[in-house]
């Protein structure tokens, strides 16, 4: 009799099973060459069969090993539910299936000592978010009239940049017109209210990279919605620091300053000025926590971008020398401006928490006014190595946090002069124009989003648990790796169409949702125009609660 | 929706001219109110044009309130007018106790005070005492300001004409200005102080339509000045634009139109004052409105003017004689009082269009 290894992992401690059917497996092999974590592999099963061979029934035992593909029962080599099996499949002989009792978050770190890790995306928040307990109420009729979404303009713009009070302006009356002294006034660009948010190119694969950026030049160029992408941290091809594309191009330092070096040595060749600076000290999915490129992604055209070694890339939590909002303004916002001749707006990017008002408040009073955006990021933010431990039990929603600061700038009268962008979890219901609408309508001047870019790509990952290996350098679709033959699974022309799709569904749904209420500027602030049936929400967002 | 309009003359004019020009507008809404504003005075106020003129709908209590406060500050009564009441059964109307027209002298402290001082101290005192009025609920108080009478009453506006007299020409009481709305707020409740005209320092502002970007408007100037207060109708947020925008920040008339409706961005670029209007744009974004809107404001100086929502959703026309010029929400009530004007030189205001009266009459059409 076998030893009961009851201690060593299992099938059923996995978190996905294999569902394989061996009468419809022709042994091809597809699925073990297509899966990037070696959760399957080919095996041998010995089978017994009961034959007859004569006229009359005169029943035999027979004995076969027959090949078969079996599901790898390891820590490291597990199935991570990506399904890329089934899509390779050409006779539907497999897939994986949900194990509702898996054990792996327990076996995983009892065996590894280690964090159980599962990329970008939250596994417990995968209920009904905020944004869908809130509705468009207030839909204007006869005294009021709805604007004709084809027909009438709209002017779909937000503020990127410091936005002084009229009374700061430097303005002078000379012969019934007003002049302006540009000299030293915050520069103000003005760009599509959702912005791509910031994935640095080594979390994701440069053809992910490449075809976001062609998607970003597209939409501009030819479709006429002026984009911004942020670059995220680890810096950009000098190829594209030198090109007018850079104008598309929001340069972000996080607290690695990765890549910087080579953004200030390009400085002098640039031809165009970088759309804005966004300075990240959080992040939504990570709060409180540093960023990590694990070494097996920081591949060569990594290292020199950003200048460093194979090795593990940690982001401190925070930027190193600055521990207060003092230094903040003094040293960072101070000297990025400084760096573009005051001509490019430098944003902060903070990760939603308790606290976020209070930093908005202090930079809203910030006497440089420098300070040229505020963007916030919530809990279901974030792509790549997060920890599970921070992705599902750290972390602030986002929209009541962006309400408050909202409100904290009206209270103040300030509301708009530090434009707030909020985001975590924007369109994570496939719904951007949406959930963009909304949280206008609670006060942000625009949002930014980031998975959903990956989503478009063909990330095969869900809410759920699904796939989540953003971490490990092995995405099965080509978009978070860097592994040579996983990339050139990416088309980059098709992802980058797909991306500009939807950004024109996007467009048109936000002036669907714009002209019923009579709008065809953006309605920052307009609250009164949402309601929510639930009671707690709209108490909280003072909405109107509707039943 | 409302009813507006404005009437401006060479000569002084009655009342009875507005009330004429809005019942024929009135046809299928509810008539629940008529107000106006008299500016630039004549008969019986003609010779206090420097003085202050207190207009106030009261209770006894409230006006003893007012008095109060009024003599606290050391203000001294020069005038007093009440109109007649003609009260009859039936009359649709819902009259406060007194109606009262105090002109006043500044306190003698205030005798060499600059113009600025005494203008501050009379936007106190009026939200000093609408304040202890509507602690006691004692009454309204419309406007504190010299050269300016505001009645602002509920009911059918031909029975409000009727109680206090107005269908009678009467040389005693004429402006050469007079805005004038019918119908009161359809969004709240009825309130007297919900009604048109707005009057704040000299500035009047009338609207018809919906400002569905009142929310953020109001927000943003609740704010800027003190002054800005009550809130009681969307429409109010258009007379606090147009004072802030002139008075607090001192821009010329033109940069109304910029604030409230701006230019969208593709007309903007090219242009050689671009710069300025994005800049207003952003730093302004609060105070645009967005609903269907037509306004006709009045500066201190007697200026005239009309502007329409960017879209052009509501309608207004100006009409003119020689010595009159009507902006009014309906080209028939501009027929009842200007039948024998040049019709075909009516002026429909576009979207991207302020009108302006001048003094001399003069009808300047400016384009944004």
């Amino acid at each position: 009799m076998a030893t009961m290894k009851v201690n060593q992992i299992s099938r059923d401690d996995l978190d996905w099973q294999l569902d394989y059917n061996t009468e419809r497996c022709t042994m091809c092999g597809s699925c073990v060459a297509a899966c990037p974590f070696e959760a399957i592999h080919a095996g041998i099963e010995k089978r017994r069969k009961v034959v007859s061979d004569h006229l009359t029934p005169e029943p035999k035992v027979e004995f076969k090993a027959i090949p078969i593909i079996k599901q790898t029962v390891d820590t490291y080599k597990y199935c991570r539910g990506c399904g890329i099996c089934e899509r390779v499949c050409p006779n539907s002989a497999i897939k994986p299936v949900r194990n509702e009792d898996s054990r792996f978050a327990i076996k995983y770190r009892g065996a590894l000592a280690d964090p159980y890790k599962r990329g970008g995306r939250a596994n417990l928040s995968t209920g009904e978010r905020t944004l869908d307990k809130i509705r468009v109420g207030r839909i204007s009729q006869m005294t009021d009239p709805s604007l004709d979404a084809s027909r009438h303009t709209f002017d779909m713009l937000a503020p990127f940049g410091r936005v002084l009070p009229p009374g700061e302006l430097p303005i002078n009356v000379k012969d019934g017109k007003l002049t302006l002294d540009k000299t030293m006034l915050p520069p103000v660009n003005w760009i599509y209210p959702i912005i791509i948010g910031d994935m640095s190119i080594g979390a994701l694969s440069w053809r992910m990279w490449e075809a976001m950026s062609i998607a970003t030049a597209y939409l501009n160029e030819e479709a006429g919605i002026p984009i911004r992408m942020c670059s995220g941290e680890g810096g950009v091809p000098v190829r594209l620091l030198q090109s007018k594309y850079l104008k598309y191009t929001i340069l972000q330092i996080a607290s690695g300053h990765f890549g910087w070096n080579r953004i200030i040595n390009a400085m002098p060749k640039m031809t165009e000025d970088p759309a804005g600076v966004l300075i990240k000290i959080g992040q939504g999915a990570k709060p409180g926590d540093g960023g990590l490129l694990q070494a097996k992604k920081v591949a060569s055209h990594i290292q020199e971008i950003r200048g460093v070694p194979k090795a593990d890339l940690l982001s401190p939590p925070n930027h190193q020398g600055l521990y207060s909002i003092e230094e903040s303004v003094q040293k960072m916002f101070l000297s990025f401006n400084s760096a573009f001749r005051f001509k490019v707006p430098v944003a902060i990017k903070v990760a939603a928490s308790s606290t976020s008002v209070s930093v908005y408040n202090n930079l809203l009073r910030d006497p440089y006014n420098i300070v040229g955006g505020f963007f916030l990021d919530g809990i279901s933010g974030g792509t790549g190595a997060a920890n599970e431990i921070s992705l599902d039990h750290t972390g602030h929603p986002v929209i009541s946090k962006l309400r408050d600061c909202y409100n904290a700038a009206t209270h103040q009268g300030k509301q708009s002069q530090i434009p707030l962008w909020a985001a975590g979890g924007m369109g994570q219901n496939w719904n951007l124009a949406a959930d963009a609408f909304k949280s206008i309508a609670l006060g942000a001047n625009g949002i930014f989003t980031g998975k959903l870019m990956l989503q478009l790509a063909g990330c095969v990952g869900n809410d759920r648990g699904k796939c989540n290996a953003c971490n490990t350098g092995l995405c099965p679709v080509g978009i978070c790796t860097q592994n040579p033959t996983l990339v050139k699974r990416l088309d980059i022309d098709k992802a980058a169409e797909n991306i500009v799709n939807y950004f024109l569904s996007v467009d048109y749904e936000l002036k669907k949702l714009l002209a019923p209420i009579g709008n065809s500027s953006l309605p920052v602030g307009r609250s009164d125009c949402l309601i929510s049936e639930d009671k707690a929400v709209a108490d909280r967002l003072n909405i109107q609660y509707a039943c | 929706m409302c009813r507006i309009g404005a009437i401006k003359s060479k000569g002084f004019i009655h009342p009875s001219k507005a009330l004429t020009l809005m019942r024929s507008q009135q046809k299928g809404h509810d008539n629940s109110g008529f107000a106006m504003v008299m500016q630039d005075l004549g008969g019986r106020f003609e010779d206090y044009k420097e003085l202050p003129i207190l207009s106030m709908a009261c209770t006894d209590d409230g006006m003893a309130t007012a008095e109060e406060i009024l003599h606290k500050e050391g203000f001294i009564r020069s005038m007093q007018w009440s109109p007649e009441i003609n009260d009859r059964p039936g009359l649709n109307i819902e009259p406060m106790p007194n109606y009262v027209f105090q002109i006043l002298q500044y306190p003698k402290s205030y005798k060499y005070a600059p113009q600025e001082e005494k203008e501050q101290l009379l936007v106190d005192t009026r939200l000093k005492i609408r304040e202890a009025l509507e602690e006691q609920e004692a009454g309204y108080i419309y406007s504190f300001w010299p050269d300016v009478i505001t009645l602002k009453e509920i009911g059918d506006p031909t029975d409000i004409g009727e109680y206090f007299g107005l269908w009678e020409e009467d040389e005693e009481f004429t402006a050469r200005i007079i805005t004038a709305q019918c119908r009161q707020n359809t969004n709240y409740d009825i309130v007297r102080y919900a009604a048109h005209p707005f009057f704040l320092q000299g500035y009047t502002a009338l609207a018809n339509g919906e400002n569905t970007f009142y929310e953020k408007n109001m927000n943003f100037q609740k704010g800027l000045n003190k002054g800005y207060i009550g809130f009681e109708s969307d429409s109010q947020c258009f007379l606090y634009t147009l004072h802030y925008i002139h008075k607090e920040l001192g821009w010329p008339l033109e940069y109304f139109k910029h604030t409230i409706t701006p230019l969208p961005f593709d007309q903007l670029e090219g242009r050689e004052d671009s710069d300025v209007l994005l800049r207003i744009r952003s730093s302004l974004a609060h105070l645009e409105i967005n609903g269907p809107n037509t306004i006709i404001g009045v500066l201190p100086d007697g200026t005239v003017f009309n502007t329409c929502d960017a879209k052009k959703l509501r309608p207004v026309v100006v009409g003119r004689t020689d010595d009159t010029v009507i902006i009014t929400s309906e080209v028939t009530g501009i027929n009842e009082v200007l039948p024998d004007r040049e019709w075909d030189k009516d002026i429909y205001t576009n979207e991207r269009e302020t009108v302006v009266v001048t003094n001399d009459l003069e009808v300047h059409r400016w384009q944004q």
